[in-house]
């Protein structure tokens, strides 16, 4: 049964949920019954399907955000990109951020699913027909493409999958972790700014993550730094006035796994489909991610085998 | 709109050129990153009921700008709100209808990115009553406006008719040389059509936010008619 069944009266909890059946808004509603007797929370097949299906696919990675805008598609797409400049692996990236797809415009695509020889790419972006169309769906029609999107693409062997989300801690999320929980994800890594207002969403993800058994890999604090082109000094365009990423790992006994000044040439290379990573390599930005990348890869082959998530 | 640091930004920057004149009230319905009470300076505090339902926060003594957002509701500001969108719907809904919000010229609904459950449910909720508009906030880059072109498609969809869009974050003075720069990941002009507006962000050492809405310069560049 559909989480919320068209049939489902305003206020309906879920089919899954514990208050399936239950709630006061179940009163009156034709799938009550079935509700209040568990039958509608049996595991969705899918996942199990999609366990068979992932069985390919060694290692699992979720990009998180808390806030919107602060670099998560462009950390995805250059964590896929230096993963993939070792010919011998293969790697995937999934975007689910339905509403916004980014990730073809940051990858240079256009509609080809490939992007090197060992890099391919899915998201919804693919398949709109034009750049200008929204995709205004509610949370069920968006849990159905992203389990049609892990269950029915072909993705191969692969060594890395990403999977690159919209913010926030709702259904892509929840979708994401629940339609892999039988194939197991290895871990999350949370983008964020210096600025308290990221970090205060960053710890509603965390939350997020631990409520649902997600193993947090790790930190990274984009747009520390702006180094002036003109006179190279720095500045704090985001001030960390809350101590900035390092603090809040510090105390939450997370790892930062780096911090990513701001570069002008992030950007344009985004904007125009590149690696900057290849374009531009003697950045400190780049150097930045490289060091990311690695403890992402080492964690990974400490990590060989990821448990099932529970949830 | 891609960026929900900017459009929250957006959203109290509008308070303060306007609420001299007028009652306001700000509407959020980011469930998952609720900024508003933080950047007001309101976070500690809590919604309490009266008879005409739930009363709002207000972010000033004069009372002429009432908040209304989930992080009031939360008991641990670190606690997060992993709803599905139906839960999202039904509590948009009551802060729609159940917040007393009394008499108010203007009513602002602070939106988090996309174009989904809350903002479906915002529009059907306020169908009732007259939406004057949206106003979209954008950064200079390709892979904002790309999404910011969903957005007008979303606004002409669903009837709502598109006020403008601000480009925030269009460019920085460096503190150090006084030199400006075009924003600090895009060096490059974005296209014209989209813009109807031009705003840039000033910083300085202290990095206040009081302080930089205080420049009168920066009160001009953000008023709008």
């Amino acid at each position: 049964m559909a989480d919320v069944p068209t049939d489902a009266p305003e206020h309906c909890p879920g089919t899954t949920s514990e208050q399936a059946g239950k709630s006061s808004a179940c009163q009156g509603c034709p799938n009550q019954t079935i509700c209040a007797s568990g039958a509608a929370k049996a595991p969705d097949p899918a996942i199990e399907e999609i366990k068979l299906k992932m069985a390919t696919v060694k290692h699992k990675i979720l990009v998180l955000s808390g806030k919107g805008g602060v670099g998560k598609s462009t950390f995805s797409a250059h964590l896929a990109h230096a993963l993939a400049s070792d010919d011998s692996k293969e790697v995937g990236l999934l975007d689910i951020d339905i509403c916004g797809p980014s990730v073809p415009k940051i990858m240079g695509l256009e509609g080809e699913q490939y992007v090197e020889d060992n890099l391919a790419v899915m998201s919804i972006g693919f398949l709109l027909g034009s750049p200008d169309d929204a995709v205004i769906w509610r949370g069920p029609k968006k849990n159905g493409m992203i389990k049609q999107f892990l269950r029915d693409v072909d993705w191969g062997e692969l060594d890395y999958l990403i999977v690159d989300t919209p913010p926030g801690t709702s259904d892509e999320h929840l979708s994401a972790v629940q339609y892999l929980s039988g194939a197991g994800i290895d871990g999350a890594v949370i983008i964020t700014t210096p600025q308290e207002v990221s970090l205060q969403d960053v710890r509603k993800e965390i939350r997020f993550c631990q409520k649902v058994q997600l193993p947090v890999i790790g930190v990274v604090e984009n747009m520390s730094a702006f180094v002036c082109p003109k006179c190279k000094n720095t500045s704090q365009i985001f001030p960390p006035t809350t101590g900035g990423a390092q603090r809040m790992c510090e105390e939450l006994g997370l790892t930062l796994l780096g911090k990513v000044p701001l570069d002008p040439r992030i950007g344009r290379s985004c904007d125009e489909g590149k690696s900057f990573l290849n374009e531009v390599p003697d950045s400190p930005a780049a150097a930045a991610y490289q060091t990311i990348v690695q403890s992402i890869k080492d964690y990974c082959s400490s990590n060989a085998t990821p448990a099932p998530n529970s949830h | 709109h891609k960026h929900t640091l900017t459009h929250n930004s957006f959203s109290i920057i509008f308070y303060h050129c306007e609420c001299v004149l007028y009652q306001v009230g700000i509407l959020d319905v980011d469930l998952c990153g609720p900024s508003i009470p933080r950047m007001l300076g309101v976070s500690q505090q809590e919604v309490h009921q009266c008879d005409s339902g739930w009363v709002p926060v207000y972010a000033d003594p004069q009372q002429r700008l009432a908040l209304m957002s989930i992080g009031f509701l939360l008991d641990d500001p670190s606690e997060a709100v992993v709803w599905r969108g139906p839960k999202k719907t039904a509590l948009i809904g009551q802060f729609v209808r159940d917040v007393a919000w009394g008499e108010l010229d203007v009513l602002l609904v602070d939106t988090p990115p996309g174009t989904s459950d809350e903002h479906l449910a915002v529009l059907e909720n306020l169908r009732k009553h007259r939406v004057d508009g949206a106003v979209l906030v954008t950064t200079p880059q390709a892979v904002s406006i790309g999404d910011v072109r969903r957005e007008i498609t979303f606004c002409k969809k669903t009837g709502v008719k598109i006020l403008g869009i601000v480009e925030n974050m269009s460019g920085f003075v460096c503190p150090h040389c006084s030199v400006r720069h075009a924003h600090p990941l895009t060096p490059e002009a974005p296209p014209t059509s989209l813009l109807q507006y031009r705003v840039t962000i000033f910083t300085n050492t202290t990095h206040n936010f009081t302080t930089v809405h205080n420049t009168s310069s920066t009160i001009q560049s953000y008023y709008i008619h």
